[in-house]
């Protein structure tokens, strides 16, 4: 008894790997409803960095150790990964999940640690002058939902008075990030918002795409996630809904949510704030110094697709900012406080992206003291089902700041009440 | 040898009807307390306190209160999930209302509020029974989550319908918020959790628990010999309910710092506490301790064995340890269908004849 009690207590103590270079954990979720698209995120986090490790010698000469921790997308895992990864000297965390994130805020600001958080989590974590430590350029929720209403204005003559416009949305705290941005635009545009919810895991939306068939809306925007993305567009295709009225915001446009339905999603649009496919120059190297040596994460089969290029984007911006930390401090081992500065003085330029191989991949990013934001732009991408591909509609278009930026001072200054908070960057 | 009765004399009806009887188990039961009061907190990390205990002491006082209501009154309840959530909602409202209030009295406030909500609930138990009822409670779980979803007062108007615990103190001492200790989280769980199941344990050693044992073994017969139904079941509701209230305050400030409900306080919550006190042993308080431990510590162990020890992928081995724990409470059942208190009981019996079994 006293023995197991010894080895169980050593097993849970000695969790931790040996102390790294530049250590960055990937907390995934490769299990669970949300296993489809948390996979090609981790694929694409992991194998950039590996191409890193293994054509560059890792950033700055240091070797970049991507420590990988299985979340299942669920919160209590979340803080285990986080307590478990972050005593490693882990410089920086990208859970790819909404509810992790806003438990992580507080932890990350107390611990010094950054939080990157690329078009997800809090969107308010723009304003850096109440979240110090969090950063979620180069767009976040509420950029996605006016840019939306941008291209659906952009359709119809820029009035969109009276048209009735439905929000299908995963129900919880991700999928209720847009209602307040878009509730704005619907008093600015004077369109009619209907909000429709989506239970967690989203596999029986019957009910839903009912109201939807009886209510008739111009148009549906989606936020959604894991298995709910396919179950509604499936069902959009059931009622014969016209897929070009149906937008996904980026976390709902992967080839997992129109595949599995076949021709009837054809021209479903969803937008992007990087660009997708297998053409870049990036996936040459990635070719011979990942795949070819069969070092690729997962089973391989996800280079070139849309979450896996959004995984790629993130591990780029990470490690350019590491770069630009190394840059500053003027050594390559840099600590979590140097890493943050390096967040904060991000200069991501269109030369530095075709340097990297990745040529109109991304917008370019100068990330100041008060603006984690980034520049809030994206594209329009609609799918093509006999080409099996998604091809870019629309050139960048950026959110109505005049709208979302009084809505992130509001949010963020109730932050900042709620925790005692003084502004920074004054 | 060691475990025995024999020579333990008793000299006083006090000595007699105490809860640990036999010298050895009074003996271990305060080094267990006293490792627990007085070594852990001074070696407890981030890690340990956050992966491993704060969130142990939290679900065993929610075993606990589930084990007083299924256990030892009979009432299967699928609601702690939602119980959970109004505890977890009420210590959110209160402690954004009244910040300068010492969060231990919030919390204890919350478990009330809850207890208040589990009675309401807990009306369907005088007229139906058995699955009946599971269904009612599971009613009470489905309500509550959408009622906190929906009615935006209850999450203070957030863009995003999550809660987020800011820092509240004890005695000067942060036990919320980021910059909370971790001893100082522990301890404040160990104390709620050790004079809740001192509380328990003394309850349904008396009036108050024979009576629940009585309706939990034949309501008609409780009845006949004098036990109201109707005060009886609703006080196992509104004090299972207090704990589990308490523990969905402690999960929601404490433990997460920041939840949405339908995720943290869904139905698999519910059945996760069913199943800790389903493994641990109904009607029995090591029990509770035990379920809580089964669940929430197994995993995280085969975790760090799987992926931190043998160096598997992390997808393998969430399956893998999905199968063993699986496999484990199978096993567990069909060798002690009582639960792991009955295993430890059985324990002790043979341990009380050891090394002279005839």
């Amino acid at each position: 008894m006293k023995k197991t009690m010894t080895a169980m207590a050593l097993a849970l103590a000695v969790a931790t790997p040996a102390m790294a270079d530049l250590m960055v954990p990937n907390l995934s979720y490769r299990t669970g409803p949300y296993a489809p698209n948390g996979i090609p995120y981790a694929d694409g986090f992991n194998d950039y960095f590996t191409l890193l490790n293994e054509r560059d010698g890792g950033i700055g000469g240091e070797k970049v150790v991507v420590t990988e921790c299985e979340t299942a997308y669920n919160t209590e895992k979340g803080v285990e990964c986080y307590e478990a990864t972050k005593g490693d000297g882990a410089l920086v965390y990208n859970p790819l999940s909404t509810g992790i994130t806003y438990q992580l805020i507080p932890k990350v600001t107390a611990d010094g640690i950054t939080l990157y958080t690329p078009g997800y989590g809090r969107t308010s974590a723009a304003n850096g002058k109440v979240f110090a430590n969090v950063f979620n350029y180069p767009a976040n929720y509420w950029d996605g939902a006016s840019i939306i209403v941008k291209d659906i204005l952009s359709q119809n003559g820029d009035n969109i008075q009276g048209k009735k416009i439905a929000l299908v949305y995963h129900n919880s705290a991700y999928g209720k990030e847009p209602i307040r941005t878009l509730q704005e635009l619907a008093k600015k545009h004077g369109f009619e918002l209907v909000e429709i919810p989506v239970d967690h895991p989203g596999q029986e939306q019957k009910s839903q795409w009912l109201q939807i068939r009886r209510d008739k809306p111009d148009y549906v925007i989606m936020y959604g996630w894991g298995v709910m993305n396919a179950v509604a567009v499936q069902e959009a295709v059931n009622i014969r809904y016209p897929m070009d009225h149906f937008y996904g915001i980026w976390w709902s446009g992967s080839e997992n949510d129109v595949l599995p339905v076949g021709d009837g999603a054809n021209g479903y649009k969803m937008i992007s704030f990087h660009g997708t496919g297998g053409d870049y120059p990036v996936y040459a190297d990635l070719k011979a110094h990942v795949y070819d040596a069969g070092k690729a994460a997962g089973d391989g089969s996800n280079p070139g697709n849309v979450l896996y290029s959004r995984g790629m984007y993130a591990a780029m911006v990470i490690s350019e900012a590491i770069r630009g930390a190394q840059a500053a401090a003027g050594h390559s081992n840099v600590t979590t406080a140097e890493v943050r500065d390096g967040f904060e003085n991000l200069n991501l330029t269109e030369e530095r992206l075709t340097e990297l191989g990745l040529p109109g991949f991304a917008q370019p990013i100068a990330s100041s003291c008060a603006d984690h934001g980034g520049p809030g732009t994206a594209m329009i991408f609609q799918w093509d089902a006999g080409a099996k591909k998604w091809n870019q509609s629309s050139d960048w278009i950026s959110a109505d700041a005049d709208v979302i930026d009084p809505l992130i001072a509001e949010d963020s200054a109730a932050f900042a009440a709620e925790n005692n908070i003084a502004e920074r960057c004054n | 040898m060691f475990y025995r009765e024999a020579g333990d004399f008793k000299t006083s009806y006090a000595d007699d009807s105490q809860t640990f009887p036999i010298r050895f188990d009074r003996l271990r039961y305060y080094a267990v307390i006293a490792v627990a009061f007085g070594v852990i907190p001074f070696f407890i990390n981030d890690y340990w306190a956050n992966a491993v205990f704060v969130p142990f002491l939290i679900y065993a006082i929610a075993a606990l209160g589930l084990n007083i209501l299924t256990g030892y009154c009979g009432q299967v309840s699928l609601g702690t999930g939602g119980f959970m959530a109004v505890g977890a909602y009420a210590v959110y409202k209160l402690m954004t209302a009244f910040p300068e209030v010492s969060i231990l009295i919030h919390v204890l406030l919350a478990g009330g509020i809850t207890a208040v909500v589990g009675v309401l609930f807990g009306l369907p138990s005088l007229r139906i029974k058995g699955f009946y009822l599971a269904v009612a409670t599971l009613a009470a779980q489905f309500f509550l989550v959408w009622l906190f979803n929906k009615v935006p007062w209850f999450y203070n108007y957030s863009a995003s319908g999550q809660i987020s615990a800011p820092e509240r103190t004890v005695l000067g001492h942060a036990v919320t918020g980021a910059s909370t200790t971790a001893p100082a989280k522990y301890l404040f769980c160990l104390i709620i959790l050790f004079a809740l199941a001192w509380l328990a344990r003394n309850l349904t050693r008396g009036t108050v628990g024979r009576k629940w044992m009585a309706i939990r073994d034949m309501d008609i017969a409780a009845e006949i010999i004098g036990v109201n139904p109707l005060t009886t079941k609703l006080s196992a509701f509104a004090i299972s309910s207090f704990y589990i209230g308490v523990a969905g305050a402690l999960f929601f400030s404490v433990y997460l710092g920041a939840v949405e409900v339908g995720e943290a306080f869904g139905i698999q919550k519910s059945f996760l506490i069913l199943f800790m006190i389903i493994i641990g042993g109904l009607g029995s308080i090591f029990g509770s301790f035990a379920g809580a431990a089964f669940l929430v510590l197994l995993p995280v162990l085969l975790k760090n064995i799987l992926v931190g020890h043998l160096g598997w992928a992390t997808d393998l081995a969430a399956h893998v340890e999905l199968m063993i724990v699986g496999a484990l409470i199978v096993i567990f059942l069909i060798a002690e269908p009582h639960g792991m208190a009955q295993l430890w009981r059985l324990a002790k019996e043979k341990l009380r004849l050891w090394p002279f079994p005839h």
